[in-house]
């Protein structure tokens, strides 16, 4: 069940759309904001709230990548995989990300701290390479301020 | 000759935003008091269109020429819609990044500006999900901008009403694409539309749209404020204005600069990206972003405007160069671009997703050493059908041009994967 604060929140937005539908991925995301994920269960109740059949919104939910249909480790690391940042050592860092957390793209380290993504450029190229550690930019990346980075993750 | 600087000579350079007060003593909102008082929609439209005005985002087209398709007059469909593109996703830009972070007020300025022009009654800044600082400060910005009352039904007391929202999305490089976002910004999938008809005349939810890159709208308080003579004078060439140029790669000072447009890519590396880093020698460029052709050695005195970039086989695009240098390795970056484009499609039109899908395939096993002879044939006819005409947007033949145009400038390297059945770059390392 949707809790009152992300029923209100939903509600919210529907002042901003003339339709009903234009909230669908925005309400995606408030459940998301809440529960880390969009569990088939959320798909269910965000789906009677706005009138959508699940499938409508799960085709929604898994052309979207910042929506997770997944749990997510308590932190989201999305690593910058285009081109800048392909020329200034993205595959050093990722090397460097998958000996530490002993895990590849799209998957969470078993004791759910970590979630690694690739992701398309973050608009950082002057500081290439780049990453975002729970949506917070990150550029300039080397080994030393990956790790530093890392130790601040609980 | 000081070089005026428009756009950024306002951005506080501790990296705070510019806030209202800032940006009203710099003389903002000025240009929309000019307009409201003085101005009739038309003359303003005319005031763009005469600047000469070209869209930011990548294409170039003529602002003023699209607001002039905009139905107008009291027999036009309502509500009218103006919306910002703000969904900066192309590989190798961060400009618009820059202008909303430090200078929110002026992209809403400017949207007003456009919602005027085309008597819109609601627009949205339509902005990518990763651009958390820059959601954020819009957001402070919209909300001082309506209490000041320049935003809501009665702007300054002049009679003209827009609400401005902003519309955080979910992801996809296709949401950057015109009608893609419309799609998104409805609640859909963000695949595209056929046009005709054009969003002017059927946008969002069918209504006359008008849609614009976030450099284009910031331009636009300055023109309405200083004239269309004015803004052309800007420029070092036939194209108007300044522009945001920006570098990255191995360059020694990658960045940022706004600049006449016109300036020659030689200048925009050596002077302001201050060169190669040291022991490396340039080999190529992507002048505007990921859907560009490569430029190379020859090409250095070319103007960066969209008319000479175009002249020499690319296009000015983004105007933020991507520099290739010669210890990577062009296949390994072709590779990276189409992996990229492959990824970002949406799946709707088949020589795209097939297409692109296979090309990144045949390009990955190239660097990996297991290409075939024939296989550089299938990777050129790919570029064709990928070609304008053969798509619903733009996404599959913007990733023809940095193919094609490495497929042509550095041909010997895609030869040497294929007979040496391995990348000869990776033994160098990477520095």
């Amino acid at each position: 069940m949707l809790t009152a604060e992300e029923r209100q929140e939903i509600e919210a937005e529907m002042a901003l759309y003339p339709t009903k539908e234009a909230v669908r991925i925005g309400a995606m995301k408030i459940v998301q904001r809440h529960r880390g994920w969009v569990s088939d269960e959320s798909i269910r109740d965000i789906g009677e709230l706005l009138n959508a059949s699940p499938a409508d919104l799960d085709s929604l939910a898994t052309f979207y990548n910042l929506i997770f249909r997944k749990p997510v480790g308590r932190h989201v690391i999305m690593l910058c995989d285009s081109v800048s940042c392909w020329i200034m050592g993205y595959d050093g860092i990722r090397e460097r990300l998958a000996a530490r957390l002993g895990i590849g793209f799209g998957e969470t380290t078993p004791d759910n701290r970590f979630t690694l993504l690739p992701i398309v450029c973050l608009g950082a190229c002057e500081q290439a390479p780049a990453m975002t550690l729970n949506n917070d930019l990150h550029g300039n990346l080397d080994p030393a301020k990956l790790d530093s980075l890392l130790e601040d993750c609980k | 000759m000081t070089v005026e600087k428009p756009l950024t000579k306002d951005i506080p350079t501790d990296g705070q935003a510019l806030d209202l007060k800032g940006y009203e003593r710099a003389g903002g909102y000025q240009a929309l008091r000019k307009a409201l008082r003085n101005m009739t929609p038309q003359q303003v439209q005319e005031e763009v269109k005469n600047s000469g005005l070209r869209g930011r985002g990548g294409a170039g087209f003529p602002t003023g020429d699209k607001w002039s398709f905009t139905p107008m007059g009291t027999d036009a469909p309502r509500p009218k819609y103006v919306i910002a593109n703000a969904d900066e996703m192309e590989p190798g830009t961060f400009k618009d990044r820059f202008l909303m972070e430090g200078n929110p007020h002026q992209l809403i300025e400017g949207l007003i500006l456009a919602g005027y022009a085309n008597q819109s009654d609601i627009a949205y800044i339509f902005i990518r999900g990763e651009y958390k600082l820059s959601q954020e400060r819009l957001a402070r910005a919209l909300a001082d901008a309506y209490s000041a009352g320049y935003l809501g039904k009665n702007i300054l007391n002049l009679g003209y009403g827009l609400e401005m929202y902003l519309h955080v999305s979910a992801g996809r490089y296709m949401c950057g694409e015109e009608t893609g976002l419309l799609n998104a910004l409805e609640g859909k999938r963000a695949n595209p539309r056929a046009k005709p008809p054009y969003p002017q005349v059927s946008g969002l939810w069918g209504k006359p749209t008008i849609v614009n890159n976030v450099e284009t709208l910031a331009n636009v308080p300055h023109i309405v404020d200083r004239g269309a003579e004015w803004f052309k004078g800007l420029s070092r060439t036939k194209d108007a204005g300044t522009k945001l140029y920006g570098a990255s790669g191995k360059v020694k000072r990658p960045g940022l600069w706004e600049l006449p447009m016109g300036t020659p890519v030689r200048e925009l590396l050596e002077e302001h990206a201050g060169g190669m880093r040291d022991g490396l020698r340039f080999r190529g460029l992507l002048p505007g972003g990921a859907s560009t052709d490569f430029l190379v050695e020859q090409h250095l005195d070319v103007p960066m405007d969209f008319t000479e970039v175009e002249k020499a086989g690319s296009r000015l695009g983004t105007g933020t160069m991507i520099i290739l240098d010669d210890r990577t390795c062009p296949v390994g970056m072709t590779s990276n671009l189409i992996h990229f484009f492959s990824r970002e499609s949406c799946g709707w039109c088949t020589p795209c997703w097939s297409g692109l899908n296979w090309a990144e395939r045949i390009l990955q096993a190239m660097e990996e050493g297991h290409a075939t002879v024939g296989d550089l044939d299938i990777l050129k006819s790919q570029t064709k059908f990928w070609g304008p005409g053969h798509t619903f947007c733009a996404l599959a033949p913007g990733a023809a041009e940095p193919l094609e145009s490495a497929l042509k400038y550095f041909h010997d390297d895609f030869e040497s994967h294929i007979r040496e059945q391995r990348c000869s770059f990776r033994k160098l390392g990477r520095t």
